[in-house]
């Protein structure tokens, strides 16, 4: 472990709850990931056959009878819906029980970011508006749709009386809510934070508002190999949905009640580019200087980190900005970094995606594997990384998980390993 | 419409909104003691019988429906 140069408490990660493209739970979405499957297919969520994007990476075969009571779950939107079924698995994992007390709990927060919230509600519910008129729409519509409702059911599941609400941040969302709820854990102020992000955007409004914007593959007679991030046939990012949550706490509290650290988050950078509306700026600036804010934290020098689990979404300009980002970064020590664009199999979740990719890193750390990066079948020159389209053992102390959204904003953050 | 047509109807629309066994449901019942509704639930299953019996459910009035006998009385009443 590195010696603490923070003056704050130490921060470890004692759960991790997933609910991907992949799979329903942390262990099949993880064993999936391995083997290099992807989650794409035609999409079956609406009658997409006018859109220019036909598939995406759906979350296949989810009840939420299993994780909602039946009348509960007209009140929650699909992200809801997954922001609920990850964090009751990680609290699970977790081992965290009923028995906490109620001032215990006052210590225990919620952070779930997403980046559209609930995009489908508001759909089905401006077509009740239209067709039948405002007496007709559902008292569930707004408490459905607003994005910190994930952070909202989760409390009233889980009974987290501390501090909770949600971070809007486009692709970065997840990622920080993380380093959020890190910053408190560290300062102080709570000794469990729920963390982590939910999306459920594969609608008509999602896939046709990305579509304006050519953000998307229309790679529609190959979605499997559509997500291809660093590749130089890549034309755009496949949308993906689902939930990845974290259980973040104080790595002295987890440690004295016995409980498994997967790894420990000793690093949070947070810029922006202040540069363009979609764009990152050139060279990847912004997302350098996130990097290194978490270095700068941990107090390491990059050498020691081994894995970066990147934000690549398989767009054309993105991926070369993050490769140079991390060519300035890491300098001659590059190609020893072992880098995976895990999007390439679950496509990207937006506001998801840096809460399952920092349960990726995590897991990538507390196994020593780094996940392949599929679809790599003539690697962009543009991007020259340390790239596998096989899962690889890795021995690493540290990794970077990276997620970047619109308006420029970018966070990185920073897991050690664990060795206990 | 029969009144006990009306009857059978409403406690189902009932049961499949507030998720209560059918014979849990009894014409004394009241939806937020008994039923486990809350002032959303109320506002969801007003929308729900308005749908069952196509009618409209005014917000005045369907704040003195309380109990399922409130609510098949006023249905019995829209539908004569």
């Amino acid at each position: 472990m590195q010696s603490d140069r923070r003056d704050g408490v130490r921060v470890a990660v004692t759960g991790l709850g997933l609910v991907t493209p992949l799979g329903l739970d942390r262990a099949t979405s993880w064993a999936a990931l391995l083997a290099g499957r992807h989650g794409a297919g035609p999409i079956t969520r609406f009658d997409a056959s006018a859109y220019r994007t036909r598939f995406a990476c759906e979350v296949k075969d989810f009840d939420p009878e299993t994780f909602i009571e039946r009348k509960k779950v007209k009140e929650c939107d699909r992200f809801i819906q997954f922001a609920l079924a990850a964090a009751q698995m990680a609290w699970q994992d977790a081992g965290l029980g009923a028995s906490l007390g109620p001032v215990a709990r006052e210590r225990m927060g919620c952070i779930i970011g997403s980046g559209m919230g609930g995009l489908e509600t508001i759909e089905r519910q401006y077509e009740v508006l239209k067709a039948r008129g405002p007496s007709k729409l559902s008292p569930y519509f707004v408490p459905s749709t607003i994005a910190n409702l994930a952070a909202g059911q989760v409390a009233m599941r889980l009974g987290l009386r501390g501090i909770n609400y949600c971070t809007m941040s486009a692709c970065a969302s997840g990622a920080h809510a993380i380093g959020e709820g890190f910053r408190l854990i560290a300062r102080g102020l709570q000794d469990v934070m729920v963390v982590g992000g939910a999306e459920a955007s594969i609608t008509q409004l999602g896939i046709g508002g990305f579509n304006a914007m050519l953000a998307l593959s229309t790679r529609n007679d190959d979605p499997a190999g559509a997500s291809r991030p660093f590749d130089a046939g890549r034309d755009g990012f496949v949308m993906g949905e689902g939930a990845g949550v974290l259980v973040l706490e104080s790595y002295e509290r987890a440690v004295a009640r016995g409980a498994t650290v997967y790894a420990e988050l000793v690093g949070y950078g947070a810029t922006d580019d202040a540069h363009h509306l979609t764009q990152p700026a050139p060279e990847g600036e912004g997302a350098q200087r996130a990097m290194a804010q978490c270095l700068a934290e941990a107090g390491i020098d990059p050498e020691v980190v081994g894995h970066v689990n990147a934000h690549a979404t398989s767009t054309p300009v993105g991926d070369v900005q993050e490769a140079q980002g991390l060519a300035a970064i890491f300098g001659a020590h590059l190609p020893a970094v072992a880098v995976a664009a895990t999007k390439s199999m679950t496509g990207h979740l937006l506001g998801a995606a840096g809460g399952v990719e920092a349960a990726f890193t995590v897991l990538s750390l507390h196994t020593q594997t780094v996940p392949p990066t599929a679809n790599l079948t003539a690697p962009d020159p543009a991007c020259a990384l340390s790239l596998s389209t096989e899962a690889r053992p890795v021995s690493m102390r540290y990794a970077l998980s990276n997620s970047f959204g619109f308006g420029g904003t970018n966070v990185s953050l920073l897991f050690a390993r664990c060795e206990r | 419409m029969a009144l006990n047509d009306v009857e059978q109807r409403v406690k189902a629309v009932i049961a499949k909104n507030l998720d209560v066994p059918l014979a849990n449901i009894r014409l004394e019942s009241e939806f937020i003691k008994d039923l486990g509704a809350d002032s959303l639930g109320i506002v969801e299953l007003s929308l729900a019988f308005e749908e069952e019996f196509d009618i409209d459910i005014p917000d005045e009035k369907s704040d003195r429906i309380k109990t399922v006998q409130d609510a098949i009385d006023f249905i019995y009443a829209c539908a004569k």
